[in-house]
């Protein structure tokens, strides 16, 4: 019972540190989905035509909603959990009897809360430019609990190794924010050359991008199942390395 | 009360992990203790320290002596190359969760979310020890009133002053009632006044059962609150001593005297080492097993009389000068 406790403890402080600052946390992605719905739904995408046999607002608004699931996850743990470094609160928890798994399971789940929280104001933003509704909502949930786990960990993983704000804001910049916008968010990968097609499946963020939209259209360029695999796989890697990093210490201890 | 008597003995779940204290029990056992930096510093050469339960402790020794390594530790903040350590008999690689749930910390730096409210910090600190909200802001509100921080429970915590900063770890390491509390230097920087406030708040909670572990740069601090002491110096543990007979080591003591008229000539004293400061003033070392009787009786045979007198050191700080001057070597190195 104490380990729950002290789990909600790191929750309800993760979800009251975001819920607090919202102008920085959920504001921004919900003005920035709307210019993406905007311009590259209705002004651009009249112009671009069906995509996958429909229209280019429908193709694009489940990868929009995951993007910014995707890049709230992450951030929301890397800037927390830094930030509790930074100011060594962190000792806060060290110095406790809480296990890491538990630690660990506090900040990822503020990140997939944030990530709840943003994708879902970007949703009610996106069903004012779109008829398309959830065809599978098990499947779309899932793929966004996932999703929002796996990065969730990246960003705690960021945190863990940064030194420095400069630190956590490499990844997302040079790492993050291309993969997210080659990972087919705005454009289907049979339009792509062979061999960048190729060079496209080895980007795990397409498989999330795919599984998500198949869940509202029922398309996907990618196996369903290959993309669970892929994003169950990888939340398991992630798992492991950040529970060596918390019982080793790493960036914590001296 | 913040003590066993109050609210704690209505919460036995508190000292679920925590065995009950025994007389003869060590709240503290370090054996062979080690600490190697990844730079190669060598912090730590293998220190042996017990602490008994319900004692009050100075671990001193000058800057970069190993007290700061030690208390992290212990604490869990550093990583300890080799050795064990006990708490309440508690192995802290073995027995981690039961160990941690007895310690309190009070850091030398300010540690807490500086964007968060006082109240918030307590309360959160509590949930990790698993304390329910409704129970951990009872604990909250009695700690924070205990160190006169009940007025600010809303206010950000970096809007308080560097005394009600150091107050507000203290409450916060007090939030779960830990049987052994470890003070690094608690009063750095802190007004006479609020230092002189912690002290009764220390020896309270000490009286009330908490074992308290201190560092300290106030040798005088020591000396007035703490039972125990041992000082620690290139890594090494050089003194480990009760307090009195630690003092009792010293030889002499010096004095400041003041006379009522200007002395007319240099005093001289046998057993006894004059040196005239000023017209009204003389310094004098006085043997400990002379006493002070003959001198006063002395001078006044001379025509000299003393309206007060006054130590011219702290003592501890004497005998704690003489220690680490006499390891200004690295002891180490003098036996090899």
């Amino acid at each position: 019972m104490h380990h729950l406790i002290a789990f909600k403890t790191i929750l309800f402080k993760e979800i009251h540190r975001f819920v607090r600052i919202w102008p920085q946390t959920i504001l921004p992605s919900a003005i920035t989905t709307s210019l993406y719905f905007l311009i590259f739904g209705t002004l651009i995408g009249g112009r671009v035509g069906p995509m996958a046999g429909m229209s280019y607002m429908d193709y694009i608004v489940p990868g929009v909603i995951l993007m910014s699931v995707i890049t709230n996850a992450y951030g929301n743990v890397v800037a927390s959990f830094y930030s509790t470094k930074f100011q060594r609160n962190i000792e806060e928890l060290l110095i406790s009897p809480i296990p890491n798994w538990i630690i660990l399971a506090g900040y990822v789940g503020g990140g997939i809360a944030r990530g709840l929280a943003v994708g879902g104001v970007v949703a009610i933003v996106g069903m004012f430019f779109t008829d398309v509704r959830p065809a599978h909502p098990g499947l779309i949930a899932s793929v966004f609990f996932m999703t929002a786990a796996l990065f969730s960990l990246a960003g705690f993983i960021n945190a863990v190794y940064a030194n420095s704000f400069d630190d956590i804001s490499i990844v997302p910049n040079f790492v993050l924010t291309p993969l997210v916008y080659l990972g087919g968010v705005f454009y289907s990968i049979e339009l792509l050359p062979e061999l960048w097609r190729k060079v496209s499946l080895a980007n795990p963020i397409l498989y999330m991008v795919n599984a998500f939209r198949y869940g509202f259209v029922g398309i996907s360029d990618v196996d369903i199942r290959t993309a669970f695999l892929i994003i169950g796989g990888s939340i398991s890697i992630l798992v492991a390395w950040s529970l060596v990093l918390l019982r080793r210490g790493t960036g914590l201890k001296t | 009360m913040i003590s066993k008597s109050g609210i704690l003995a209505s919460q036995p779940y508190f000292y679920k992990y925590c065995r009950q204290k025994q007389p003869e029990m060590n709240a503290l056992s370090i054996r062979n203790l080690r600490k190697t930096y990844k730079n190669g510093f060598e912090a730590l050469k293998g220190i042996d320290l017990d602490v008994k339960a319900g004692d009050f402790f100075a671990l001193l020794g000058p800057n970069g002596a190993g007290k700061s390594t030690t208390i992290g530790i212990v604490s869990s903040l550093v990583r300890k190359t080799s050795g064990t350590v006990e708490v309440f008999g508690h192995d802290l690689d073995k027995e981690r969760e039961a160990a941690k749930r007895c310690i309190g910390l009070v850091p030398q730096e300010v540690n807490f979310n500086q964007f968060e409210k006082v109240l918030d910090i307590v309360v959160n600190q509590a949930g990790y020890y698993g304390i329910r909200r409704k129970e951990a802001l009872q604990r909250a509100e009695e700690c924070l009133t205990q160190l006169s921080l009940w007025d600010k429970r809303n206010s950000v915590s970096r809007h308080l002053s560097g005394g009600m900063k150091r107050r507000l770890m203290i409450a916060r390491a007090l939030v779960h009632s830990p049987k052994l509390l470890i003070l690094d230097e608690p009063t750095a920087g802190v007004d006479i006044e609020i230092r002189r406030s912690m002290w009764e708040f220390l020896r309270k909670i000490n009286q009330e059962g908490t074992t308290i572990i201190l560092t300290t740069h106030y040798l005088e601090e020591a000396e007035n609150l703490c039972r125990h002491i041992a000082i620690i110096n290139h890594g090494h543990i050089v003194e480990h001593n009760a307090m009195a007979d630690l003092l009792r080591k010293l030889h002499t003591n010096r004095y400041i005297l003041e006379l009522r008229n200007p002395a007319p000539f240099a005093p001289t004293v046998e057993g006894y080492q004059l040196e005239p400061l000023e017209d009204h003033t003389l310094a004098v070392d006085v043997p400990m097993d002379l006493g002070l009787h003959g001198l006063l009786d002395q001078l006044a045979a001379q025509g000299m009389e003393v309206v007060s007198l006054r130590n011219a050191a702290n003592r501890l700080e004497q005998l704690f000068i003489d220690l680490v001057e006499n390891q200004r070597i690295d002891p180490a190195r003098k036996t090899a």
